[in-house]
C-alpha cells in the first residue's frame, strides 16, 4: 500500500541539518585549538599600556605641562598607550608581530571612537531632553499659549508630533506606490527606457535635501498655494525619499530569484499573477524594509521642510492651508532662543524625534533583514507542515484506499512509519 | 548516417509547412498592469526632470545676468547684481575635506575592525549599530555639535594653531597678522561644522567599505595566512587590494553626503562671504547653508541667484555619486581584482 511519508524524502519532523563528523575510529583526538585567542601576557600588555598611558596623560595635564581640555587628554592618553604598547609587545616578539598587535588596536580603537561616539550622542540627547520629557504636559500641550520665559510645566510638542505623522503620512501616500511601482517596472518590464529610468533615479539620490526643498518653495508654494503647508513639506519629504525607496526597492526586487518567476510562468500565470502572487510576496519584508528605512530617513530631514513647512506654534491639522511645524523644524526654533527652558524642549523634541526614528530602524530590522526566500525557522515550519498537507491530499486522491486507513492527521508520519503493513 | 542525426518530424497532412506561430496576446490584467508600472515609471521620471529642468530654467536668469563670475564672486547680494559662489563654495568644499580628513580613518579603521576582527554575534551587533548611526538625524548630530563638542573642542583647536600656526591654513590671525588665542576667535568654524559632518558620513562610508573588504576571496586570504603572514600582512595583501574600488566608492559617496549637508552645518558655522582660509577660525560658509539663510528675504531674482548656487551644488554631487557607483560598480564585477 502506498505509505504517504515515503513520498518524503526525509523526515520534516524530525529533520534538523547538521554537520556530520566522519566517524574518527581510534585516532585520538586532541583538545580544540584556540587560533584567535589572546595569551594572558598579551592581556596584560593591553591592559597595563592603557593604565600607563592615562596615569601619563593626568600627569601632563595635571602637573607638569600647562595643557588643559577633555579631548586632549584624551589624544595624550591615546598616544601614550600606542607608544607603550608597542613598547610592551616588542619585548617578545618580532617587528611583524608588533605591527600586527599595534593595527589590530587601531582597528579597535576606530571602532570604539565610532561607537562611543553613537552611543554618546544618544544617551547625551535623551540626558538633556529627560527635562522636558518628564513633564507629562510636554506631550498633550502644544507651544500657543507658551512663551520662551515659561517653565517647562506649560506648553509641549503635540502639534509638532501630529504635524511630523501628517507629513510623513502624505509622503508615504505618495512614495510608497509610486517608488515600489517603478521599482517593478525597472525589474518586471525593463526595456530601454527603464535603464533610463534608473539612471535618473540614481542621480536624484545625490540630490542635496535643501535644494529639494528649495525646488518645493518655487514650484509649489510661489507658483500654486503662495502659502507654507504640510501638503507642501510632505511633497518635500517624498521627492527625498522616492529615489531612496527606488533604488533599495530595486535592490531587493532584483534578489528574487529568477526560477520562482520562471517556475510561475510554467504553470501558466499571467505575467500580472506572477508578479503578485509570486515576487511581491518573495520580497516581502525586503520592501517593507526599504519602506521604513525611506521613512526613517524622511522624519529626520529637516532642511526640505525648513523651506516648505513654515512654523507655527499652534495645533494645525489641515495640511491644505496654513504652517505645520514637524519635529525636526520644531527642534530646529527651540534651539535659536538663548532661553534655558527652550533649549531643554528642544532636546525633549530632539530626543522624542530620535525614539521614533531608531523605534522604526528597529522594527524595519525584526521585520527585515532577510533576502527573499530565506525564511525565518517558524516561517519554515509552516511551509514543511503546509507541504506535508500537500503530499497527504494528493496521495489520498490518488490511492483512496489509504485513507480508508484510520491514520491521524495531527501525526501522520510518525505513526504510520513504524507501521509493518 | 546522415538520416540517423536527422530530427524526423512526423508528416502533417496538407500544407502545415508553417510553422506555429507562438505570439500570444497579453490579456486585459497583463495589459493593465503593465500600463501602471510603466506609468509608474513615467512619473517618477518626470517628477525628476521636472526638479532637474525647473531648477536650471530659474537658475538660467541669473546665471544669464552675471555669466562666468558666478564662480569667481565671493560677495552675495542679488540686489545689486554682485553675487558668486566662490566663497560659499570654498566653505562647503573646506567643511567637506575636513569631514573627509575625519571620516576616512575612522571608516576604514572599523570596517576592517568588522570585516577582519570581530566575529560572531559581536560582528552583527555592530554592524546593526553602524546602520543605525546612518539613521540618526542630522539635527541631533547638529545639536551635539553645538552643545557638547563647541565647548570641548576649543582647546583642541587652540592647541593646533598655537603649535602648528606655521601651516598657513592652521593660523588664526586677525586683520594685521596677530595670532588670536582667546576662545571666542575659535568657536563657529569649519573645522567644527567638518568633524560633525565627518561623524555623519562615517556610517555610509564604513558599511560600503565592509561590504568591499568582505567580497575579498577566501582563498587568497588562507593562501596569504599560508605562507606565514600575520594578519596585518594578510589584510595589506589581500584584502586592501580587493577592497580598493570599496574604499574609494565609499570615500567618494561619503563626500557627496558631506557636500549636501544643511542643517548641522547651519546650526555652527556663522555664515561669512569671504574666503576664509584659515580653517580653526571663526566664520565659513556653504551652499545649502547660504540657502537655508537666504530663502525667505529673497525676491524672485534673489531666488533665481539661490536657484543657481543649488545647481552648481546639485551638479558637483551628482558627477560625484556617479564616480563614485560606477567605481563600485566596477570593483564588483571583479575588473580590480588582478593586481
Amino acid at each position: 500500500m502506498t505509505d504517504v511519508t515515503e513520498l518524503l524524502p526525509i523526515d520534516p519532523d524530525t529533520f534538523r541539518p547538521a554537520t556530520r563528523m566522519p566517524d574518527p575510529g581510534d585516532t585520538p583526538r586532541g583538545a580544540r585549538r584556540n587560533v584567535r585567542g589572546m595569551t594572558a601576557r598579551q592581556h596584560f600588555d593591553l591592559i597595563g599600556a592603557a593604565v600607563a598611558g592615562a596615569s601619563l596623560a593626568t600627569l601632563l595635564f595635571g602637573w607638569f605641562a600647562p595643557l588643559s581640555g577633555a579631548i586632549g587628554w584624551v589624544v595624550v592618553a591615546f598616544v601614550s598607550f600606542l607608544g607603550l604598547y608597542v613598547l610592551l609587545v616588542s619585548l617578545d616578539a618580532d617587528l611583524q608581530e608588533v605591527i600586527d598587535r599595534l593595527t589590530a588596536v587601531l582597528f579597535a580603537s576606530a571602532g570604539v571612537v565610532l561607537f562611543g561616539a553613537l552611543a554618546f550622542i544618544v544617551v547625551y540627547t535623551l540626558t538633556r531632553g529627560l527635562d522636558a520629557l518628564t513633564h507629562t504636559n510636554f506631550f498633550t500641550q502644544t507651544m500657543q499659549f507658551a512663551g520662551p520665559l515659561d517653565p517647562l510645566t506649560t506648553g509641549g510638542i503635540i502639534h509638532a508630533i501630529v504635524g511630523t505623522l501628517i507629513q510623513i503620512a502624505i509622503a508615504l501616500a505618495i512614495a510608497v506606490p509610486l517608488g515600489i511601482g517603478t521599482a517593478v517596472f525597472l525589474n518586471e518590464v525593463g526595456g530601454r527606457f527603464a535603464r533610463f529610468v534608473r539612471t535618473v533615479s540614481d542621480a536624484m539620490t545625490a540630490l542635496p535635501s535643501i535644494v529639494a526643498g528649495l525646488f518645493v518653495y518655487a514650484a509649489v508654494i510661489q507658483g500654486v498655494t503662495h502659502e507654507r503647508s504640510g501638503l507642501a513639506a510632505g511633497i518635500a519629504i517624498t521627492v527625498m525619499m522616492l529615489p531612496i525607496i527606488i533604488r533599495s526597492a530595486d535592490v531587493v526586487l532584483r534578489l528574487v530569484p529568477g526560477n520562482l518567476r520562471e517556475a510561475s510562468y510554467g504553470l501558466g500565470a499571467s505575467r500580472w499573477r506572477t508578479v503578485w502572487h509570486v515576487v511581491l510576496p518573495t520580497a516581502r519584508s525586503g520592501l517593507v524594509t526599504s519602506v521604513i528605512l525611506g521613512t526613517a530617513r524622511g522624519i529626520g530631514e529637516t532642511s526640505p521642510v525648513l523651506l516648505t513647512s513654515g512654523v507655527t506654534a499652534a495645533m494645525n491639522t489641515n495640511p491644505l492651508s496654513g504652517p505645520m511645524i514637524s519635529l525636526p523644524l520644531q527642534v530646529f526654533d527651540f534651539v535659536r532662543s538663548p532661553e534655558p527652558s527652550m533649549v531643554a524642549r528642544g532636546f525633549g523634541a530632539a530626543a522624542v524625534l530620535l525614539v521614533l526614528v531608531l523605534g522604526l530602524f528597529m522594527l524595519a530590522r525584526t521585520l527585515g533583514g532577510r533576502a527573499p526566500g530565506d525564511l525565518s525557522a517558524r516561517q519554515r515550519r509552516a511551509v514543511q507542515a503546509a507541504s506535508r498537507r500537500d503530499v497527504q491530499r494528493f496521495a489520498a486522491r490518488h490511492a483512496p484506499a489509504a485513507v480508508a486507513q484510520p491514520t491521524l492527521p495531527d501525526a501522520p508520519a510518525r505513526a504510520t512509519q513504524g507501521d509493518p503493513s | 548516417m546522415t538520416a540517423m542525426l536527422s530530427t524526423s518530424l512526423p508528416r502533417a497532412d496538407g500544407d502545415a509547412a508553417t510553422p506555429r506561430r507562438f505570439l500570444s496576446r497579453a490579456s486585459i490584467p497583463d495589459i493593465v498592469f503593465s500600463r501602471l508600472a510603466t506609468s509608474a515609471g513615467v512619473i517618477t521620471v518626470s517628477i525628476m526632470l521636472a526638479v532637474g529642468l525647473f531648477l536650471s530654467l530659474r537658475a538660467s536668469t541669473a546665471l544669464q545676468t552675471v555669466g562666468w563670475s558666478f564662480l569667481t564672486e565671493q560677495q552675495w547680494s542679488p540686489e545689486t547684481h554682485t553675487f558668486g559662489v566662490a566663497a560659499v563654495l570654498f566653505g562647503t568644499v573646506t567643511i567637506a575635506v575636513i569631514a573627509l580628513v575625519v571620516s576616512v580613518p575612522l571608516s576604514i579603521g572599523t570596517a576592517l575592525l568588522l570585516s577582519e576582527v570581530a566575529t560572531g554575534r559581536l560582528r552583527g551587533l555592530l554592524v546593526t549599530l553602524v546602520d543605525l548611526m546612518a539613521a540618526v538625524p542630522s539635527i541631533v548630530f547638529g545639536l551635539w555639535g553645538v552643545y557638547f563638542l563647541q565647548g570641548n573642542i576649543i582647546p583642541v583647536a587652540k592647541w593646533i594653531s598655537i603649535w602648528f600656526g606655521w601651516v598657513p591654513f592652521f593660523a588664526v590671525t586677525d586683520a594685521q597678522g596677530q595670532p588670536f588665542t582667546e576662545a571666542s576667535a575659535f568657536t563657529s568654524s569649519a573645522f567644527i561644522a567638518g568633524i560633525v559632518v565627518g561623524m555623519m558620513v562615517v556610517p555610509t562610508q564604513t558599511s560600503i567599505m565592509r561590504e568591499a573588504f568582505a567580497r575579498a576571496p577566501i582563498g587568497e586570504r588562507e593562501g596569504a595566512y599560508a605562507l606565514g603572514s600575520t594578519r596585518w600582512g594578510m589584510i595589506r595583501a589581500v584584502v586592501l587590494p580587493f577592497g580598493k574600488g570599496g574604499i574609494i566608492g565609499g570615500i567618494m559617496l561619503g563626500l557627496g553626503r558631506a557636500l549636501g549637508e544643511t542643517i548641522a552645518v547651519y546650526m555652527i558655522i556663522s555664515p561669512i562671504f569671504v574666503i576664509n582660509w584659515q580653517v580653526l577660525k571663526t566664520g565659513t560658509n556653504s551652499v545649502s547653508a547660504l540657502i537655508a539663510l537666504r530663502y525667505g528675504e529673497a525676491s524672485e531674482f534673489g531666488l533665481s541667484a539661490l536657484m543657481a548656487a543649488g545647481l552648481v551644488l546639485f551638479l558637483l554631487t551628482l558627477v560625484i555619486n556617479f564616480t563614485a557607483s560606477s567605481i563600485v560598480a566596477r570593483s564588483r564585477s571583479g575588473a580590480e581584482s588582478d593586481d
